[in-house]
């Protein structure tokens, strides 16, 4: 059997594995985030949408898409494994348990969390992803601010979209450090940072992203 | 806080052997003395339950001075109780409330399994610990202490890495029942000092492949173990042993 394979079986590697997707999906929000924010610039959607036709055609990026939909599923094919494990590994539970005591409770809710997130993403992908490539195929010009305008018309979009964005403010509050303790990156000087350094990104990422829905709601981006 | 004697409920754990179905039963512990250990009261209790021609607790104890981890015991919801950094036998009756209703149940773990009530068989540890915890050591005459420097921090470092018990509380902590915190301090302490770097490769290897065959679930950072483990072994060597294992893997 080679080590690789050994390693892929190992508990350790799949959470290196998790580490390392984690990650990347993060350095991914940067990027959605960071393009995104340009709907603030309250121009009519002209650089966002100067933003999200690039994004559409240029070429690294598209290969960087397949990447990244092959990362998210190798994060979340990981993760059934791992809980699955876990699950074998209890099989009779406490009758009662004081996780307040020891660690937060969203370090505990990952698994829910994460499936918050999946389902979240369907509705979407949906939403922005599926008409973006649809006029692509076909070759029509696409308006995606007219797009997110639309959906966020709808206040229950709106309401689903806080709702995914809280999933994954506390997903990212756990996972951020997490990633880099499962990688073995932990040093006295340097953890205390990576901690804030997470606090803050997830705090922040977040705000922007649930500022969108709620200000073009409110009709703030014209 | 209480001063006076106590009169407790105990909701205990009763499991005959490993493959009968366990249950709660319930006991009085009538006057209780604060000052005595929670073990202590055990004792008061199996006492009176002998004395009246019934089946007293199956529990583990031995040093009962916070050294053997043997007390294995989940109370109300808490591996070795409310108090942190303490075993079982170092938790003290004051730390309970005349009145009270405690919970007690075995550590639940697939790869401890209850041996009858409250004691729980850890032979897991002893099997990772065979496969590859150790120094391969020439037999011959004990060489000078100092024949080898090593860095105080090391050394240190080490030291706090062997100061586990290996009682399993982190396991029992474990949302997952992962036994990371145990085997890593394990790695650790070897692999922080000269004489065992150079089996540190094989020794990741074999304890990590250890860990999981005896079927212990898998780390997910949430530091329950840490919080919960007795002599405050650091998260640090779960990070140590995961570097341990990828370099390992990857050179």
């Amino acid at each position: 059997m080679s080590t690789k394979t050994g390693f892929l079986h190992s508990s350790v590697g799949k959470k290196i594995v998790m580490g390392i997707t984690g990650l990347f999906l993060i350095s991914f929000l940067i990027v959605h985030v960071g393009l995104n924010s340009a709907i603030f610039c309250n121009d009519g959607g002209v650089t966002f949408n100067a933003g999200a036709d690039f994004m559409a055609h240029n070429p690294v990026i598209r290969v960087m898409e397949i990447v990244l939909f092959g990362g998210l599923i190798a994060h979340i094919i990981m993760s059934l494994m791992l809980t699955m494990e876990n699950r074998k590994a209890r099989p009779v539970g406490y009758a009662m348990v004081n996780g307040a005591a020891n660690s937060k409770w969203y370090s505990r809710s990952m698994g829910i969390l994460g499936s918050l997130l999946l389902i979240f993403l369907v509705v979407h992908l949906g939403n922005f992803w599926v008409p973006t490539k649809m006029a692509v195929m076909n070759h029509e010009e696409h308006n995606t601010f007219e797009g997110m305008k639309a959906v966020f018309s709808q206040w229950y979009f709106v309401l689903v979209y806080l709702v995914g964005v809280g999933g994954l403010l506390f997903h990212l509050l756990h996972g951020f450090q997490s990633a880099f303790q499962s990688l073995g990156l932990n040093h006295k000087k340097y953890t205390p940072l990576i901690k804030k350094i997470g606090i803050w990104f997830s705090i922040i990422v977040c705000a922007l992203f649930a500022a969108m829905p709620i200000t073009m709601h409110l009709g703030l981006i014209k | 806080m209480s001063h006076g004697n106590m009169n407790l409920t105990l909701k205990v754990w009763k499991q005959k052997n490993k493959n009968e179905k366990g249950r709660f039963e319930t006991y009085d512990a009538k006057g209780i003395s604060p000052d005595m250990s929670f073990l202590e009261m055990f004792d008061v209790v199996n006492e009176q339950l002998i004395s009246s021609g019934k089946e007293p607790i199956a529990f583990d104890h031995d040093c009962r001075e916070g050294i053997c981890g043997m007390c294995s015991m989940y109370i109300n919801g808490r591996p070795h109780g409310p108090k942190q950094g303490v075993t079982t036998c170092q938790l003290h009756m004051r730390s309970f409330k005349d009145g009270d209703t405690i919970v007690v149940e075995p550590w639940r773990s697939a790869a401890f399994p209850v041996i009858k009530d409250l004691a729980v068989d850890r032979s897991s540890f002893d099997r990772i610990i065979a496969a590859g915890g150790f120094v391969s050591v020439n037999t011959g005459n004990a060489k000078d202490a100092n024949n080898i420097l090593i860095n105080k921090d090391d050394a240190d470092t080490a030291f706090n890495a062997a100061a586990c018990i290996g009682c399993g509380a982190c396991v029992a902590a474990c949302k997952n029942a992962s036994a990371m915190l145990f085997v890593s301090a394990k790695v650790s302490q070897l692999a922080l000092l000269p004489q065992g770097q150079i089996e540190k490769k094989a020794r990741v290897m074999n304890m990590v492949k250890q860990m999981d065959e005896e079927g212990f679930g898998n780390c997910t950072n949430t530091g329950a173990c840490e919080a919960e483990c007795p002599k405050s072994i650091s998260l640090e060597n779960i990070a140590r042993m995961n570097r341990e294992y990828l370099g390992a893997n990857m050179l």
